[in-house]
């Protein structure tokens, strides 16, 4: 039996945290119940490739997932996969494909945006993070995706929740809890998901040279036509520029992604281009590849790859405050930006770092993008990601009550302490 | 059903308590004589009654939130309730509690088309969203059957499906936020107009909470264009296993239907009995397949089905050639319930999921312990996600046969557990189920959703003794230090 004497033996430095490498989920429990013993706090990573992300983190051992890895049971008809955390992306999409379906929340991979080769890490980072691609507004995140969970609290105790059927209500759904919640209440175990078909087709219909607002306008009323867009992003000139599927463009560009049957894509074509007609302007299609290409690179935020020290925010908001959220702040801030989810995430890149952004950033958002709007530091130095908060602060009663969440999961505070928040 | 015992201290103050609740809550919002409490003693599931020490109706957030502040100083339970058509028991009162009902709350705030949602009261029905925004082209997804009378909160809190959630999704895709009263009267908002809300997904667990860990009082819901046509197939089986290969072939094809239902034999002769929908007589299964989307896409989604359904031995095939056929296809399909009622004098509507492969083997089983019971039963399937009800039929004024119903019960959501679901897709666990929780969870799974409850609900007041066995001992959970999954309270009380 491996206890916690043999994790020890990695320990090195008292500078350097020890790792602790568990290839099964009782390997994970029992480290758990190590630290707990110990007092001793952990880093639950994987690959590690959103570490960027985040809090960077100060634990005295490093629970490494990566080998807690492998695909335990995937049924096409059933439409659910179960993994073990550590399992690659790349690995469960490749699975998927040979079927044909597709892990329909199109999760990011924001390496490049980090300055990193391409890796789309592991399911367990992915569902940790919780952020979804561009067909958030029409399948959803990771959450609406999250079917199951096995894991271990910071009370040493194994727990599963949700179940391996597309339809669950039994119980409370804490897989959702979990999604997004960057492994400061649980160790995961082993995760259920839901998959689906992947379209066959994919296509993108350009519209150029639209400002801003036309823009969102525009998006809003395609979202809003039965042509069942599943990508709605616009790119102002600056941005737009750099992206490789749009370079033969210049300008402005509006997307608007049609997936499914060709014959049904080409219908919604119609119907759109002659809905949208009004907002006049040129417009051009993308065929299947290079429109594959270019929602990856929306979904992957390539356009802001490569400056590694500019900061780069990502902000939730209703898209009807978009507009005026970025204009808000590009009246006292230098970058560029760009618009998904029909206006409803706004990415932003700034001309260059210093603290503060944060404040003019914050402040927009209350001002200009209404009470849900929220930012999130998604690319600044290590140093700035330590002295504030990158990921949006809560208040008040909500502060509270999230206090006593992470104290009902993990209430020594081991795992991933104050990666999503400085006090959590 | 055991459900918790009643403090007669508390009971016994009940003219204080109405005194004080009128205080909040003025006028007729205040109930407290033993005949109009008579119309809240239960929900949807008739079976268990027992009528509150008083119902409160408040008007605004406000008074729900002086209401919950009140009862937490007093240490008074509270029942939130909607309109009362749980099918699980999870309005069902105490006779120490103070129901809170949001049916005053029944105004839709606004309608946001720039951004794709209503703001709606939590009293407002489920129906009454989609009527709301109908006129410019937009409904909301999730369509329970009860849908003219269910509320919206009510469908936030069981988290409700419908036919159309195999593709929509349920009650929990398609909020983008709450408002929400905590048993302190503190007031939260959780999620609002924007896609995705900073921290942990406290929206994502208040979707199917029952009711135990906040009063929600707004919800914001998202709608969506209504798509340009809709067609459905009517298909007829010699066999329940040929029906389930056909679904199965139309899922492995990658096809999602807007909707896929399936009806058994009972089920079949008892709905067309009722609404002369033209169901065939002469089948063992009877399936629904929706699509939805331009007329292209269904053309070819309906052609491609077409050719599954002859390869599956469908001896039955008709193919809706208007909306008025459409409907019809649907009208027996909505009216399952009712037609199976006129059947016996009582039914029970079971609400396990199954993988979908385990359908013959499951309907079979039932069939066999239908036969052990003596009680027949009628099946109604959402196909297309595994989520199986079957209707048992019984007569409550016969001895032994509720006891009998529930038994037989019981045993079909064990098997449902068994061969890999779960004990409901979409009623909820409430009273019904909560005793089987310990058959589709261990100790520490339920331990560490009751340590949830304890973060929103540290005193266990806001609806006890539904979908947990055992109720909450917070201060214990707080102090337990667990190993390896070992309890150390293995004879906590039942109720
Ligand atoms: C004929 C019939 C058909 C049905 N068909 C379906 C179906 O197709 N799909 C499906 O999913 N369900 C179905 N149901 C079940 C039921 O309609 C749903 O569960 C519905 O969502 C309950 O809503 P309600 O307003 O009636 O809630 P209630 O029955 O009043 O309450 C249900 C639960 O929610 C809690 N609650 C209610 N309102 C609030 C609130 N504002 N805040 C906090 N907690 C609250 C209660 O405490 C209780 O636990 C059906 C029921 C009937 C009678």
């Amino acid at each position: 039996m491996r206890g916690r004497c043999a994790f020890r033996i990695c320990r090195g430095s008292e500078a350097v945290p020890a790792t602790l490498r568990v290839t099964d989920a009782s390997e994970a429990q029992h480290a758990i119940a190590g630290l707990l013993a110990d007092g001793r706090t952990a880093e639950i990573v994987a690959r590690a490739t959103r570490r960027p992300y985040g809090r960077p983190l100060q634990t005295d051992a490093i629970l490494d997932l990566r080998a807690l890895s492998g695909i335990t049971v995937y049924e096409p008809g059933e439409l659910v996969l179960s993994a073990q955390p550590g399992t690659p992306l790349s690995l469960i999409q490749s699975t998927l494909a040979e079927q044909r379906q597709h892990l329909a929340f199109e999760p990011p991979d924001f390496s490049r945006l980090w300055g990193a080769a391409p890796d789309r890490g592991t399911l367990g980072g992915c569902l940790s993070v919780g952020l979804g691609g561009p067909r958030r507004p029409s399948a959803g995140a990771p959450r609406d995706h999250f079917l199951g969970v096995k894991g271990v609290n910071g009370f040493g105790q194994a727990f599963a929740a949700g179940g391996r059927v597309v339809k669950n209500v039994t119980g409370f759904d804490l897989p959702k809890l979990l999604a997004g919640s960057l492994g400061t209440l649980a160790v995961m175990t082993e995760v259920t998901i839901k998959v689906m078909p992947a379209p066959p087709s994919t296509s993108t219909l350009l519209l150029h040279g639209l400002d801003d607002a036309q823009a969102v306008a525009l998006m809003g009323e395609a979202l809003s036509s039965p042509a069942a867009v599943s990508g709605a992003a616009h790119f102002p000139a600056a941005v737009a520029n750099t992206l490789p599927a749009l370079r033969s463009a210049p300008g402005a560009v509006t997307a608007l992604r049609l997936e499914g049957l060709p014959r049904s894509i080409g219908a919604r074509l119609e119907h759109l281009t002659r809905r949208l007609a009004h907002y006049g302007g040129d417009c051009t299609l993308l065929d299947e590849s290079v429109s594959r290409g270019l929602w990856v690179e929306v979904a992957d935020v390539v356009a802001f790859a490569g400056a590694s020290e500019r900061p780069v925010w990502r902000l939730s908001t209703r898209a009807s405050a978009a507009v005026g959220l970025a204009r808000t702040i590009m009246q006292s801030l230098e970058g560029r930006y760009f618009f998904d989810w029909g206006g409803a995430l706004l990415w932003i890149e700034l001309a260059a770092d210093s603290l503060a952004h944060q404040g003019i950033v914050r402040e927009a958002c209350i001002r200009a993008g209404g009470p849900d709007a929220h930012a999130t530091l998604i690319r600044a130095d290590e140093h700035v990601r330590a002295r504030t908060a990158p990921l949006p602060p809560l208040a008040g009663s909500l502060a509270a009550l999230t206090e006593r969440i992470k104290a009902q999961f993990d209430p020594q505070r081991l795992f991933n302490p104050g990666r999503m928040y400085a006090e959590l | 059903m055991r459900m918790p015992a009643a403090d007669p201290g508390l009971v016994s103050r009940r003219a204080e308590f109405l005194g004080a609740l009128r205080r909040f809550v003025p006028g007729e919002g205040v109930i407290g004589t033993p005949e109009e409490l008579a119309a809240y003693e239960c929900d949807g599931l008739t079976a268990y009654r027992q009528p509150p020490l008083a119902v409160v109706l408040p008007a605004d957030t406000a008074q729900v939130a002086a209401v919950l502040a009140y009862c937490h100083a007093q240490g008074l339970k509270v029942v939130p309730r909607g309109s009362g058509t749980s099918l699980s028991g999870g309005a069902l009162p105490l006779a120490d509690a103070i129901v809170v009902g949001l049916g005053k709350l029944n105004r839709v705030l606004e309608i946001d088309y720039a951004n794709r949602c209503v703001v709606a009261q939590p009293g407002v029905t489920n129906l009454a969203i989609t009527q709301a925004v109908a006129e410019r082209g937009f409904y909301y997804a999730p369509d329970p059957s009860s849908q003219i009378a269910c509320s919206i909160g009510g469908n936030v809190a069981e988290n409700s499906g419908g036919v159309h959630c195999l593709k929509y999704g349920m009650t929990t895709n398609n909020v983008l936020g709450v408002e929400m009263v905590l048993i302190d009267g503190s007031i939260v908002r959780l999620g609002g107009r924007a896609y995705d809300a900073p921290g942990y997904d406290l929206l994502g667990i208040v979707n199917g909470s029952e009711g135990l860990l906040g009063v929600v009082t707004e919800v914001t819901a998202r709608i969506l264009p209504r798509p340009e046509h809709q067609q459905a197939l009517l298909i007829g089986f010699p066999t329940v296993e040929a029906a389930g290969s056909c679904v199965a072939a139309i899922i492995d094809h990658g096809l999602i239907p807007a909707g896929m239902e399936m009806m058994d034999r009972l089920a079949i002769q008892a709905a067309e009995a009722f609404v002369h929908a033209g169901y065939p007589l002469d089948v063992e299964a009877l399936l629904i397949v929706e699509f939805d989307g331009p007329r292209a896409e269904i053309d070819e989604h309906v052609s491609i089905v077409e050719a599954l359904v002859a390869r599956c031995g469908a001896g039955y095939l008709r193919i809706s050639s208007s909306e008025r056929e459409r409907l019809q296809f649907w009208a027996g399909r909505k009216a399952a319930f009712p037609a199976v009622g006129r059947l016996s004098p009582d039914y029970y509507c079971m609400d396990g999921t199954i993988p979908r492969r385990c359908l013959p083997q499951v309907l079979r089983r039932i069939s066999e312990l239908s036969q052990t019971y003596g009680l027949a039963v009628a099946n109604v399937f959402h196909a297309g996600d595994g989520n199986l009800h079957p209707l048992i039929l019984y007569d409550a004024s016969l001895g032994d046969q509720l006891d009998k119903a529930e038994r037989f019960g019981a045993d079909i959501l064990t098997l449902c557990v068994e061969v890999g679901g779960v004990l409901t897709g979409e009623h909820g666990v409430g009273v019904e189920k909560r005793d089987l929780m310990e058959v589709q969870f261990q100790p520490s799974d339920l331990q560490q959703q009751q340590r949830l409850k304890c973060a929103f609900d540290p005193d266990g007041l806001l609806n006890p003794g539904k979908v947990f066995p055992h109720l909450c001992r917070c201060a214990e959970l707080g102090r337990m230090h667990v190993h390896a999954g070992a309890l150390r309270f293995p004879d906590l009380p039942r109720f």
